[in-house]
């Protein structure tokens, strides 16, 4: 009970002031047979060492020290230490949201400067202050869309994260919201634009796509917005790998951006906490979901910052309100902030251009294995590529394995027409001699009887 | 008025004295270009031509972010983070949200390098211990509240509510009929009706009786055939236990319509009461209140939600289970006193024992999901943090949790309830809501009040809520104060209320020790400026 800071004395003394005889006297009020008269069946009170111990374990029970080529929408990038130092002072961790201005303006000022930063990267106006992930962060992008142009059907490309369409079918079931699903040109893996096309109509609130997409592919976004647009519909672009943002051309024509910032210093936690966060075009700022952090002036006319447009949210608005969102991921958001004030203008784009590099090299090196081939190299790419092999997913995962490698998703989990295809992602922090080792496991493939 | 006044002078205030705090210009005023806080390793594989590789892709203009050096935004960050208040500093009885001390062995461990470098696609065989981690925080939590099933996918509080609301949506669908509206307290977080309309729902607002409670009565009345939950907090927003939960069950259960609990105020049962065991059907938890992982002002949070086995179907995908079919996660868990710690040996797995008995593993196999809420399983830093948490305690220190924060907020009610009006005699559990009857009279509001503590070195109560409370100050204390912290408390209440007999403007203008005044909030929402532009430089402080 070491985060109990009383004496037992104090306690009797505080109970002897209320006028309790005992502290079941204050839990009178729950009738007794509701009452548990026994232990939790817990483990018992742990000591610190113990508890360190446990975890330790666990930890050294997953596989650690694998070389890993794991990406789809979840990322392995260096994360600065001061990130850890910094979100770790009590004064950021331990406070609540920063409802009250006056005493939380570095909160504040922090979100303030996290929107901004958004902005800057995705080339829209405005940012929130973040929204729990990539997939929910879509899913209200889509149902925003649908307060934006009143109408209640979404296109949605079928290279947009299988976990994140997921989500915004659950989202739209009970929102009477169709979503029709377009799919990617077989040679270049990009959105098939006359499918596209042909599923946009003047009922269609939005078209959402991701880039780059799952399969690492990036998007062709003029053309996209150029279809979307024309039926009136609002284009989404989904962004599920942040850095790429360094190198890659924003999507400048979306109305909304959703971004998963996960890439941005927040480490893999085995799916979260990540953080998701909406930006769009100034116009659309009212019906954006979440918090949103505004600059104002105080009494002496200093500069401070609070949380703004309120009405649109839930405390106020009840049911009317944009979303039921309250708690997002402010720390994250926070970690995100530190991790983009450490690379800046220059290091974002100089370690966006490493992950290019590293992807290339072991995009070659495995696509150019026996009984290995890209596929869709009929477009650009960012850090992901598609394998397809002569050998089973499984069986190449298990030699793979053997010697300390994670090797690619197996995509016919999603998509059972990528027959034997694989998704592999190399980052900045993947070797050469990881990739080199890897392509040698693939090109050593028994010879099959 | 003498400053001393205006910053509460050491005889009514012993806990703070003014210090003075730095300026900081935001990181884009502190920017030149050429510095640099970062440096990558060489490159170890030929470089690229980024343009020629991404043709018309490729991103001709640099985001305009800051450029600075590594001292430089250590200091940035510090100076900005001394602006904000925070429970490390002192008492943060901000009612509904448990503001609790957050132990700092959950984030050592929570950064352990196997847990926080895990990929969530790695394959279950080399994730087992991280599986064994969220395993094991189902059991406790499903012990802790009495339920059959969980999920821990929602990333909050919300999110859990919306999680909640499906599988009740699902389960009377799968009865026929998923029924129109859902019932829900005028005492209620906003969250709720905000939740049922997402979940494609009318909402019926249920009035509260005279003690703040459930309106048995109105509660016959407006369940029908047609409702499909009631959503309620129990402890109710008023702090007040309801002792009538058994019959509200009854009543909506006749009618086949079933009990939803919003667990905000979770921290005044565990240990004492399970929801599973006075009629609940389906509940969320608030990691980031009752299992003391850290509210990072504003999040991330995580909203686990408990069911009983009927709903356990419907459940979002995937759900852990044990490879050969021992225990499924409806399956209730642990033994008394028997804590199960099967790491001694740290071995490595292969895929191919995968195949073998008692390995976790997620299955997606779930025909009548609601589906996913969320990619990949939740926000499992938070799990892991809460997990160490109840380790730290067990179940004497979550017991004795629970009885002090009880006790502290009936110590408060009783050194202020002559002070202050209590609109509800109803006995307190974890929280007290106190009226601003008697400070209204003489011209002075409770979110004036709140902003004098600030004065006062205390984190302002809740303001105006919950809405049947006119002029609401909502204080919950937590198990986490100690008896002095609570006494200067009161003491700042007693000398505010003073304050507002013999000089109101004092209190009506504060904060008045703040490094920055009232902030003129109309002006920020009538024409919102929401990021920075080289153009929107205003008297900077």
């Amino acid at each position: 009970m070491r985060y109990l800071p009383k004496s037992p004395a104090e306690r009797e003394r505080m109970l002897a002031e209320i006028g309790a005889a005992s502290i079941d006297d204050l839990f009178s009020t729950i009738p007794a047979s509701h009452r548990l008269n026994r232990d939790l069946a817990v483990p018992r009170a742990q000591a610190e060492s113990e508890i360190i111990d446990y975890f330790r374990a666990a930890g050294q029970k997953n596989a650690t020290g694998y070389a890993s080529f794991l990406g789809a929408g979840a990322y392995r990038h260096h994360r600065p230490v001061i990130i850890d130092s910094l979100v770790q002072r009590g004064e950021f961790l331990t406070s609540y949201t920063p409802y009250q201005a006056e005493i939380a303006q570095g909160t504040l000022q922090a979100i303030f400067e996290f929107q901004t930063m958004i902005a800057e990267l995705t080339g829209m106006d405005v940012a929130n202050a973040s929204m729990y992930d990539g997939s929910t962060g879509a899913a209200e992008a889509v149902r925003m869309a649908m307060r934006v142009t009143g109408r209640e059907k979404a296109v949605v490309a079928a290279s947009v994260h299988p976990e994140y369409r997921e989500v915004m079918a659950t989202y739209a079931r009970h929102q009477g919201l169709p979503i029709s699903l377009v799919g990617y040109n077989p040679e270049t893996g990009r959105i098939d634009q006359d499918a596209l096309d042909a599923a946009v109509t003047q009922e269609t609130a939005a078209v959402l796509v991701q880039s780059p997409n799952f399969f690492g592919v990036v998007e062709d976004i003029p053309a996209i917005a150029a279809i979307a647009h024309a039926k009136g519909a609002l284009l989404i672009v989904s962004i599920a790998e942040a850095i790429s943002l360094g190198v890659v051309r924003p999507p400048v024509e979306a109305d909304i951006v959703s971004l998963e910032a996960q890439s941005f210093g927040v480490a893999l936690s085995y799916g979260g906490p990540f953080c998701g966060v909406l930006a769009a075009k100034e116009q659309f700022v009212r019906q954006m979901p979440g918090r949103l952090v505004g600059q104002t002036v105080d009494s002496s006319g200093y500069r401070g910052f609070v949380l703004t447009l309120s009405t649109r949210e839930q405390h106020i608005r009840r049911e009317k309100a944009t979303s039921n969102i309250c708690t997002n991921q402010a720390l994250v958001a926070l970690m995100a902030t530190i991790f983009l004030s450490v690379y800046g203008k220059e290091g974002i784009r100089e370690l966006a251009e490493h992950n290019l590099a590293k992807a290339d090299y072991a995009a070659k090196k495995l696509g150019s294995r026996p009984g290995a081939k890209l596929l869709f190299t009929g477009a650009p790419r960012f850090h992901e590529f598609v394998l397809q092999t002569e050998e089973a997913p499984a069986a190449l995962a298990e030699r793979l394995i053997e010697n300390e490698i994670v090797g690619g998703v197996d995509l016919s989990r999603w998509y059972p027409e990528l027959r034997n295809c694989t998704l592999w992602c190399a980052t900045e922090v993947v070797t050469r001699a990881q990739i080199d080792a890897a392509a040698s496991v693939l090109a050593a493939r028994p010879v099959e009887a | 008025m003498t400053t001393d006044t205006i910053t509460p002078a050491s005889e009514a205030n012993k806990k703070v004295r003014p210090h003075p705090t730095q300026n900081e210009a935001l990181l884009f005023e502190r920017s030149s270009p050429g510095k640099r806080a970062y440096k990558l390793a060489p490159l170890d594989v030929p470089a690229v031509d980024a343009k020629a590789l991404l043709g018309e892709a490729h991103r001709s203009q640099s985001a305009q972010l800051p450029e600075l050096s590594e001292i430089e935004i250590i200091r940035h960050f510090t100076r900005l983070s001394t602006w904000n208040y925070a429970i490390d500093l002192g008492m943060y009885p901000l009612g509904s949200c448990t503001m609790k001390y957050n132990p700092r062995v959950n984030e050592y461990v929570a950064r352990i390098e196997g847990l926080a470098e895990a990929h969530p696609y790695r394959p279950d065989a080399l994730a087992q211990g991280i599986l064994e981690v969220i395993d094991l925080l189902q059991r406790c939590l499903i012990e802790i509240t009495g339920m059959d099933a969980i999920t821990l996918q929602p990333a909050a509080g919300a999110h859990g509510e919306f999680t909640g609301i499906l599988l009740v949506r699902a389960w009377h669908e799968s009865q026929g009929n998923p029924r129109k509206k859902i019932l829900i307290p005028d005492s209620a977080h906003g969250t709720n009706p905000a939740t049922a309309a997402i979940c494609g729902y009318t909402v019926e607002n249920l009035k509260s009786n005279a003690e703040g409670g459930i309106d048995l009565e109105a509660l016959t009345r407006q369940v029908d055939e047609e409702t499909a939950a009631l959503m309620l907090t129990n402890p109710s927003t008023i702090g007040v236990f309801e002792s009538q939960i058994a019959q509200i069950a009854e009543i909506l259960h006749a009618k086949g319509a079933l009990l939803y609990m919003d667990g905000a105020n979770m921290n005044a049962l565990v240990g004492k009461t399970r929801p599973g065991d006075f009629g609940v059907d389906v509940m969320h938890l608030n990691l980031h209140k009752t299992f003391s992982t850290p509210h990072g002002g504003g999040g991330p949070g995580s909203g686990p939600v408990a069911c009983k086995a009927f709903l356990e179907p419907f459940l979002p995908i995937p759900v852990l289970v044990r490879k050969k079919g021992t225990e499924g996660p409806g399956t209730k868990g642990l033994d008394v006193g028997a804590p199960s710690f099967p790491l001694s040996s740290a071995e490595r797995v292969g895929a191919h024992q995968l195949q073998q008995a008692n390995l976790l593993a997620w299955n997606y196999d779930r025909p009548q999901s609601v589906g996913r809420v969320r990619a990949f399983y939740g926000n499992v830093g938070m799990f892991i943090r809460a997990l160490a948490y109840i380790l730290a305690n067990g179940p004497d220190g979550l017991r004795q949790t629970t009885e002090d924060a009880v006790l502290n907020a009936n110590y408060i009610r009783k050194k202020l309830e002559g002070i202050y009006d209590l609109p509800y005699k109803t006995a307190s559990m974890h929280e007290v809501v106190f009226s601003d009857k008697r400070q209204a009279a003489k011209g002075v509001k409770t979110g004036e009040i709140a902003k004098r503590l600030i004065d006062y070195g205390f984190h302002p109560y809740t303001v105006s809520f919950p809405m049947i409370v006119h002029g609401a100050l909502m204080i919950e204390p937590t198990e986490s104060e100690s008896l002095e912290e609570l006494d200067l408390f009161i003491d700042a209440m007693r000398a505010i209320a003073k304050e507002v007999e013999q000089t109101p403007e004092l209190v009506k203008s504060a904060p008045h020790s703040t490094r920055v005044g009232k902030m003129d909030e109309v002006l920020a929402a009538r024409k919102p400026i929401l990021r920075w532009a080289p153009a929107v430089r205003p008297n900077a402080r």
